[in-house]
């Protein structure tokens, strides 16, 4: 467990970001925090909207500025703040420090560039390595991520592979130089659901292997379950609930949490009505004041329209953004 | 792609064999235009054009540079064996003519399609790239550039400098690329707006890439196809606008020979004797109408989304 002397090697602290667009501005993260040390699996997971996946890009400061604005807070690598740091910089810690995947694999890759070339231009680049090393690299790396027949494959077109192995592709690309921490942002939600379960598998696998750091953003909570540490559970921008897995998955202590996990279909319920939370997700440009959950909560009182939730500690090792977190917790158990 | 497609290839994969089917986009363009009658017959047209504006001695033996093959007292005469073209006005060979004609449509057409390319492309990519600024500044100068009537701006630049040392088919070619560039601009700028949004490119981003690697690498062989498919059809577009400028009497100039002076030579006596004009205007036509259908078919083949 983490001790309070150890330097995070990711920490985001108060994150805000805001898009400036014609119909007004969009709040799309309002004060994210959560940290992540060395090695460890943390699961972001939330709906579209909910600003799980732009605090990745801020993290990645690949948001297109404008209409993007960081508007406040810190995100330190290594002890260093990355919004401190110039373009350049920055540049330079992309792939080699922090690497990201994404969800669609296919748009992710050039398609007038065979993978080959992909991937061993991240050698070239940044390693200066010649084009035939950098390919045999390729090859090595196609391996690693169990793409078969890699060493005939090495010339093929991102178009001429399948989903599954297009995000192989983008993998090998992304551990190409040994980053500390891998971002993936939804990486199996555009793939069949046994292909999902590989995908996850490899990216285990790859994390055990190098020691490094994974944050897996995800609106499917099935998904992470086995690959997580710990969860952080987002809703209009905000943490609203952070918990190692286990204990996320036990007892929830927010009640969106509590939803979406009585929103997973469960076989030993067949037939009967599928739970589901009420309302809609709120609008980024619109966000209720207080809760912004407190539209669709079944435990609203007075309070949760006005108060905005600080993130209360539940035990030791969990947080949660809910005014009446113990009776969600206690409800839970019963 | 079909499921089919998939087990072929990989069969395919198995057999450690080069698949039959080819890759990328330019090589399915390519697979895919050889298999248009119309890409095919335009090629044919233009190779025949091309070795005419390289090697014209090897269509006829007359050198029409030559004022002794011209004899006054034949003018205008009908075709003969020897003369299938007849001769012209000065009773020069029309079909030498015709032939050597063609070397300064096809270099000026290249040359402006190049030069207009490589511009229009170029400020096309940093206007889109760049900054908002920059792409404001050059978005507004191109506006200027489409208001002005092509015709009568090329008119007006090639007369203004008529006077001076230049040589008059660069000076068209300089006239026709000032009021060229803003299409291959626009294309270029749109080209790679679109490509900037996509998801290899932010992917790119987040693995390390340097702007000028995005530019080089992500962007440029993305935006390629629209400019390469607008050239190829303005090539058409800027010999007929040689031979317009050329009949106005600010292109090219005797003694160099141009299908638009040819014409602009022929059209007094049109009404009897109407071959000197009749052969280089067909001439023109076909070269025009041949790299337009190139460029159609080009387009057809790199852009999907019209089939």
């Amino acid at each position: 467990m983490r001790t309070a002397t150890e330097t995070p090697l990711l920490a985001v602290d108060d994150l805000h970001v805001e898009f400036r667009t014609r119909a007004g501005v969009v709040k799309a993260v309002n004060g994210v925090s959560y940290s992540l040390n060395a090695g460890e699996t943390l699961a972001v997971l939330g709906e579209s909207g909910s600003g799980k996946s732009v605090t990745a890009q801020a993290v990645m400061g690949i948001l297109d500025t404008p209409p993007a604005a960081v508007t406040g807070g810190q995100i330190r690598f290594k002890g260093t703040d990355l919004l401190q740091l110039s373009e350049e910089a920055r540049t330079r810690i992309r792939g080699e420090g922090i690497a990201m995947i994404f969800q669609d694999a296919l748009s992710a890759l050039n398609p007038v560039f065979t993978v080959g070339w992909q991937i061993s231009e991240m050698f070239r680049v940044h390693r200066g390595m010649s084009k035939r090393d950098a390919m045999k690299k390729a090859v090595e790396l196609m391996d690693r991520v169990r793409i078969p027949a890699a060493r005939e494959r090495v010339n093929d077109y991102p178009h001429q592979f399948s989903g599954g192995m297009r995000q192989r592709i983008m993998i090998a690309m992304a551990i190409a130089l040994d980053p500390e921490l891998l971002i993936a942002d939804e990486p199996t939600t555009a793939l069949d659901v046994t292909v999902q379960a590989q995908i996850m598998e490899l990216l285990a696998e790859l994390r055990r292997e190098s020691g490094m750091a994974l944050i897996l953003i995800t609106h499917d909570l099935g998904v992470v379950a086995d690959v997580a540490d710990r969860i952080a559970v987002m809703y209009g921008g905000r943490i609203v609930e952070h918990a190692p897995v286990h204990d996320l998955y036990r007892s929830p202590a927010h009640p969106y949490t509590r939803g979406l996990l009585e929103s997973i279909p469960r076989v030993d319920l067949k037939g009967r009505e599928l739970h589901a939370i009420a309302g809609m997700p709120p609008s980024p440009l619109d966000l209720p004041g207080g809760c912004a959950f407190h539209p669709r909560c079944p435990y609203r009182r007075a309070a949760c329209a006005s108060d905005v939730p600080p993130l209360y500690q539940v035990g030791w090792t969990r947080g949660s953004a809910c005014h009446y977190w113990r009776e969600v917790l206690d409800a839970g158990r019963r | 792609m079909s499921s089919g497609t998939l087990a072929r290839r990989r069969a395919g994969g198995r057999h450690k064999k080069r698949r039959g089917r080819p890759a990328g986009l330019w090589a399915d363009a390519w697979h895919d235009l050889r298999r248009r009658p119309m890409f095919v017959a335009s090629v044919i047209l233009i190779g025949v054009l091309l070795l005419m504006a390289a090697w014209p001695s090897l269509f006829t033996s007359i050198d029409p540079f030559d004022a002794r093959t011209c004899e006054l007292r034949l003018a205008r005469q009908t075709p003969t064996p020897g003369h299938p073209f007849g001769r012209d006005n000065q009773g020069c060979d029309l079909f030498a003519r015709t032939v050597y004609g063609a070397r300064n449509s096809i270099v000026i057409g290249m040359l402006t399609t190049l030069a207009t390319a490589v511009i229009g492309g170029l400020l096309g990519l940093l206007a889109a790239f760049h900054s908002r600024w920059a792409d404001a500044v050059l978005s507004r100068v191109t506006e200027i550039f489409f208001a002005i009537p092509a015709i009568l701006g090329a008119l007006l630049i090639a007369s203004t400098f008529r006077d001076s040392e230049v040589d008059s088919i660069l000076l068209v070619v300089f006239a026709l690329t000032i009021l060229g560039w803003p299409m291959a601009f626009r294309i270029m700028r749109a080209a790679v707006i679109t490509a900037m949004s996509q998801d290899f490119v932010t992917a790119a981003r987040a693995l390390g890439a340097g702007p000028w690697r995005i530019m080089t690498r992500h962007l440029l062989p993305n935006a390629l196809a629209p400019v390469i498919v607008i050239s190829t059809i303005n090539l058409g577009g800027f010999i007929a606008a040689e031979a317009a400028l050329s009949f106005l009497g600010v292109g090219v100039r005797s003694p160099d020979i141009s299908w638009g002076l040819m014409i602009a030579e022929a059209r007094d006596r049109f009404q009897y004797a109407p071959l000197p004009l009749v052969f280089p205007a067909l001439f023109l036509s076909v070269t025009v109408l041949a790299f337009i259908m190139l460029g159609d078919a080009v387009r057809d083949a790199l852009d999907p989304k019209l089939r």
